[in-house]
């Protein structure tokens, strides 16, 4: 690889080090490089939300980041979040309402809506349709998605379900 | 494809057999793809694989003089770069008509030019090479010297009589031009108490499907076989085309679609990119990868609507609309769509306006228009938002002309729910359709009484709130009158294949598709009831020519209605042969026997007699313990197709109810209703997110989306910064009921509902924002309905 640069950080908890062009998108980077190919990529200028990750703990556009920008930086994917559990009260949640129709929006969603319910409050409808207005989902309506995160944000938080 | 086993970790809940059908339950399939083990085309790749990129014509329309392909060849990582040329050494030409659209003309197409480009970003020169990067990077050295022709870049330009031919040799720029008239229509203008007129414009929009288009493609020179991993609704349809025109047997030819991300329409149509990257793999010998990037869907991926109606109804005093008289013109761009065409969706606007109403009289022309944009064709809800906005307008103006509430015109309108069956002036044959209920129930739904005096009291205040509702009927389950008579190769059959395992599970490989509506789910439901196991044990396996039997798969609202009656029938079968073996091992009559969650039972009393799994072992392993002459077959496939009507139409009433602020021209979407009825529900849950999808869809339509062009043919918001589409806060709750009213055509008596939220939704939409604007006298004939317009029509500029 013609001009590639080292690069190092740790990737759903392991530290990983890797050769890369510097042109090379985090999104890139993330679904070539490391076969994370649950990151997705729909519109590569930050309009989709569909390649949100976890920097250092942020949801970040890993399309709009330059996979060195990541150097030394901790990146959680879809597929992190699931192996820790992290994601479990949101998975469920979006499949009982069957918030997704492709799915193809859905890891931008789940790490979008795991930001905002691990806040410490329930956020009302308002506050979850204003969360994720930056992830375009094409098939649903958006209503089962906001119905999904009120659900697992109140079990998360500790409150029964309606 | 290949749901999972849905097995809880715990102890299997228990679900009573034969309920599955008509339960919300959730799809198991969804569950990979919540956990991020989704398999879509764009995550796949190949050993040795290759990626395609393409270098696109900057011109709208213009001849390509002189090809430079040299330091392209030469850059970096390249593995071969082809031209036009180079590609129809191995590729037949296709002609987008059909047989049954009488006069329609289209020019033959090939994967890349060979000395013209016809819209601005047609692809021109393909470059293979290690990675996407690399290929793009060539992609620039690439030198094209182009000479311009002339632009159609309107209807107005490309219908003068003067104008100058897209194609030389056509004696016009008219793809198809067809008209219907039915009953008296003069009389009934003449003496109606009035006559009611519209003029409507329909913007372009396209189906920005999130995962773009994909494909790879490997063609195996040593056997002469090619395999396309393709994000597709309908992989036969693909088979059969790749077959044909690269000169391989069909049955070297193997389509597959994994997951798919999103399609509605977009994903059926061949695409010139499409078409190259399987010659590319023929000439590189290796696998090639192409996915479309965003910029690239803008200005390839079919447009849809595009319309221009005038339109005009008598009306009798008493608000009965008496006659209609519509003429349509639509731009398609340079050609006509393969294999679909790109007539059908004027062709179902004539034909479906006015199709909820009794009318006496009705006159149609369609005039379908070639110029120099992107292709349109077949979206989501084909023709039917314009029919439908163009019919309801006409009704809110018939209802101002007669001073009739919206609900009350209607009424005196819709065809009676007790008229049935009966046959609408364009020819559609209605079954048994239910607008009255639904009018009915849509007024309690909305609290209409309600919304309409909180209305006037903030009207009072300067606050703009407007109320709008719209009826429509829905195309759904296509017969082979659809596309078959006109000579595609389109099947309207579908077939399964179900089988018990040796372990007494099943497996369920049906040729309906899945893009995340839930196919795979309701087929499992299905097959579960009428078999008579737990939905837990079936596996539903889809998407993929090499496996399933060969049928129409998913377009046109078919999944549920033709694929679920082929499962259907295909498990009664099944059943069939599992209580024939069990007969024989328990030496007692089938009839007298019973398969219920997965036991064979007596079936006067239900007492056990004998496991699934247990009939599944001595069949498979111990057939040497059956009577002599058992015929032990655990595996049955069967085709169904549709027949008696032509289409099980879907009915529905939608109301919209918006907030227009008059200073900035902005709306807010208050709320959103539906009413719909899509026969037999095999899962609301399903049925119920498949129609607010649409609603969104529709709405996106009516406010956001517009595929916008400058004077020389270039779309100049072809990003999703500049295109607009519905996010989650502009969307508002959508409100669902259904009626149940199933086609007697097939047992199942399920109907489609994948386009009934788009089918009606910018028309109520439409209707509510000049419901708001009424009493300011302005009014709305064009979507989307953006801030501009809408202050435009208010007289602010
Ligand atoms: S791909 Fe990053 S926001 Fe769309
Ligand atoms: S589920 Fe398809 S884009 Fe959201």
């Amino acid at each position: 690889m013609a001009g590639a640069v080292p690069l190092t950080l740790t990737v759903n908890g392991v530290e990983t080090a890797r050769m890369v062009a510097p042109r090379t998108t985090l999104a890139d980077f993330l679904r070539t490089d490391l076969e994370l190919t649950a990151t997705h990529v729909g519109c590569e200028m930050g309009a989709c939300g569909a390649c949100l990750v976890l920097l250092d703990g942020v949801p970040v556009h890993s399309c709009l980041v330059f996979a060195v920008q990541a150097q030394g930086q901790r990146v959680e994917t879809v597929e992190g979040l699931v192996a820790s559990g992290a994601l479990a009260p949101l998975q469920q949640a979006f499949h009982e309402r069957n918030a997704l129709q492709c799915g193809f929006c859905t890891p931008g969603m789940l790490v979008n809506a795991h930001a905002l319910i691990t806040k410490g409050t329930v956020p009302d409808r308002e506050e979850i349709r204003d969360a994720i207005s930056g992830n375009y989902c094409r098939c649903t309506g958006y209503e089962a998605i906001v119905d999904a995160i009120e659900a697992a944000a109140r079990k998360l938080n500790g409150e029964g379900a309606e | 494809m290949n749901a999972p086993f849905d097995r809880p970790l715990g102890a299997a809940p228990h679900l009573q057999p034969g309920v599955h059908v008509g339960r919300p339950l959730p799809r198991p399939n969804a569950k990979r793809l919540v956990a991020g083990r989704g398999n879509y085309v764009t995550d796949m790749k190949l050993p040795r694989m290759l990626h395609a990129a393409f270098v696109r014509s900057p011109f709208a329309h213009a001849r390509i003089l002189r090809i430079d392909v040299e330091a392209a060849r030469a850059a970096p990582g390249v593995a071969l770069v082809a031209t036009g040329e180079d590609l129809a050494k191995l590729c037949t030409p296709w002609v987008g008509t059909l047989d049954h659209f009488k006069g329609m003309k289209s020019e033959p197409q090939l994967p890349l030019p060979l000395d013209r480009v016809t819209w601005s970003g047609q692809a021109v020169v393909a470059v293979v090479a290690e990675s996407r990067a690399a290929a793009e990077d060539a992609c620039e050295l690439v030198e094209i010297e182009f000479e311009d022709l002339p632009i159609l870049a309107d209807l107005d330009t490309a219908l003068a009589p003067d104008a100058p031919r897209l194609v030389e040799g056509f004696a016009d720029n008219l793809c198809f031009r067809s008209s219907l008239e039915s009953g008296a229509v003069d009389d009934l203008f003449a003496s109606a108490a009035h006559v009611v007129e519209a003029d409507l414009a329909f913007g372009r929009h396209t189906g920005v499907t999130l995962e773009p288009r994909a494909l790879i493609a490997d063609y195996d020179a040593s056997v002469h076989a090619l395999t396309v991993h393709h994000g597709t609704q309908t992989p036969f349809q693909f088979q059969d085309l790749y077959s044909r025109h690269y000169g391989i047997p069909e049955g070297r030819v193997r389509v597959a679609a994994p997951d798919v991300g999103g399609s509605f329409g977009v994903k059926l149509h061949v695409y010139h990119e499409d078409m190259a990257v399987i010659g590319l793999s023929m000439l590189a010998r290796r696998p090639v990868k192409y996915v479309a990037d965003r910029l690239e869907a803008f200005v390839s991926d079919i447009h849809a609507r595009d319309h221009r109606v005038k339109a005009k109804a008598a009306v009798g005093a008493d608000g009965r609309i008496l006659a209609m008289a519509v003429e349509d013109e639509t731009a398609i761009g340079p050609f006509s769509t393969y294999p679909r065409t790109s007539a059908v969706e004027g062709n179902q606007v004539i034909r479906l306006i006015g199709a909820p109403y009794r009318l006496e009289a009705y006159r149609a022309d369609l005039k379908v228009v070639f110029q120099n944009k992107t292709q349109t064709s077949q979206y989501r809800a084909v023709g039917h938002p314009i029919a439908c906005a163009v019919t309801e307008h006409l009704m809110e103006k018939a209802a101002a002309a007669t001073g009739l509430d919206p609900f009350e015109v209607r009424a005196r309108n819709l065809i009676p729910d007790d008229a049935y069956p009966c046959q609408s002036l364009t020819g559609y044959k209605f079954e048994q359709l239910s607008h009255e209920a639904c009018l009915a129930k849509l007024k309690t739904l909305m609290d209409y009484d309600r919304l309409r005096a909180e209305q006037a009291e903030l009207r009072a205040r300067g606050i703009h709130r407007g109320i709008g509702i719209a009826a429509f009927v829905e195309i759904t389950n296509p017969t082979p009158a659809f596309y078959g008579i006109g000579g595609a190769r389109i099947s309207a059959q579908d077939g399964a294949v179900i089988q018990i395992t040796p372990s007494g599970e099943v497996r369920c490989l049906i040729s309906v598709t899945e893009q995340g509506q839930g196919t795979e789910a309701i087929i499992g439901q299905i097959v579960a009831d009428y078999l008579g196991v737990s939905r837990d044990i079936v596996r539903v396996i889809t998407g993929d020519t090499e496996v399933t039997p060969h049928g129409g798969a998913t377009w046109a609202c078919r999944g549920a209605g033709i694929g679920g009656e082929t499962a259907l029938q295909a498990a009664r079968k099944l059943k069939a042969n599992v209580l024939n073996v069990a007969a024989a091992i328990l030496q007692a009559q089938p009839d007298d026997l019973d398969l219920v969650d997965a036991e064979v039972v007596d079936r006067a009393g239900g007492t056990a007699r004998l496991s699934l799994a247990e009939v599944a072992r001595i069949a498979y392993f111990r057939s040497d313990t059956l009577p002599p002459g058992t015929d032990a077959q655990l595996t049955v496939a069967h085709h169904f197709a549709p027949s008696g009507y032509p289409f099980a139409f879907t009915n529905g009433i939608h109301g919209c109810h918006v907030e227009v602020d008059t200073e900035t021209g902005l709306v807010k979407i208050l709320k959103h209703f539906v009413v719909e009825d899509c026969g037999r529900i095999i899962n609301p849950l399903l049925v119920e997110e498949q129609v607010r999808g649409g609603v969104v869809q529709g709405l996106g339509a009516a406010f956001f989306e517009e595929c916008r062009y400058d004077d020389a043919g270039q779309l100049v918001n072809g990003s999703l910064a500049d295109y607009l589409v519905p996010m989650s806060c502009e969307m508002p709750d959508i409100v669902i009921a259904h009626m149940e009213t199933p086609t007697r055509d097939t047992e199942l008596g399920a109907k489609g509902c994948g386009e009934a939220g788009t089918a009606a939704s910018s028309a109520a939409a439409l209707n509510a924002v000049n419901d708001a604007l009424a009493p300011l006298n302005a009014e709305l004939t064009q979507i989307p309905m953006t801030p501009a317009r809408i202050l435009k029509a208010l007289g602010a500029y």
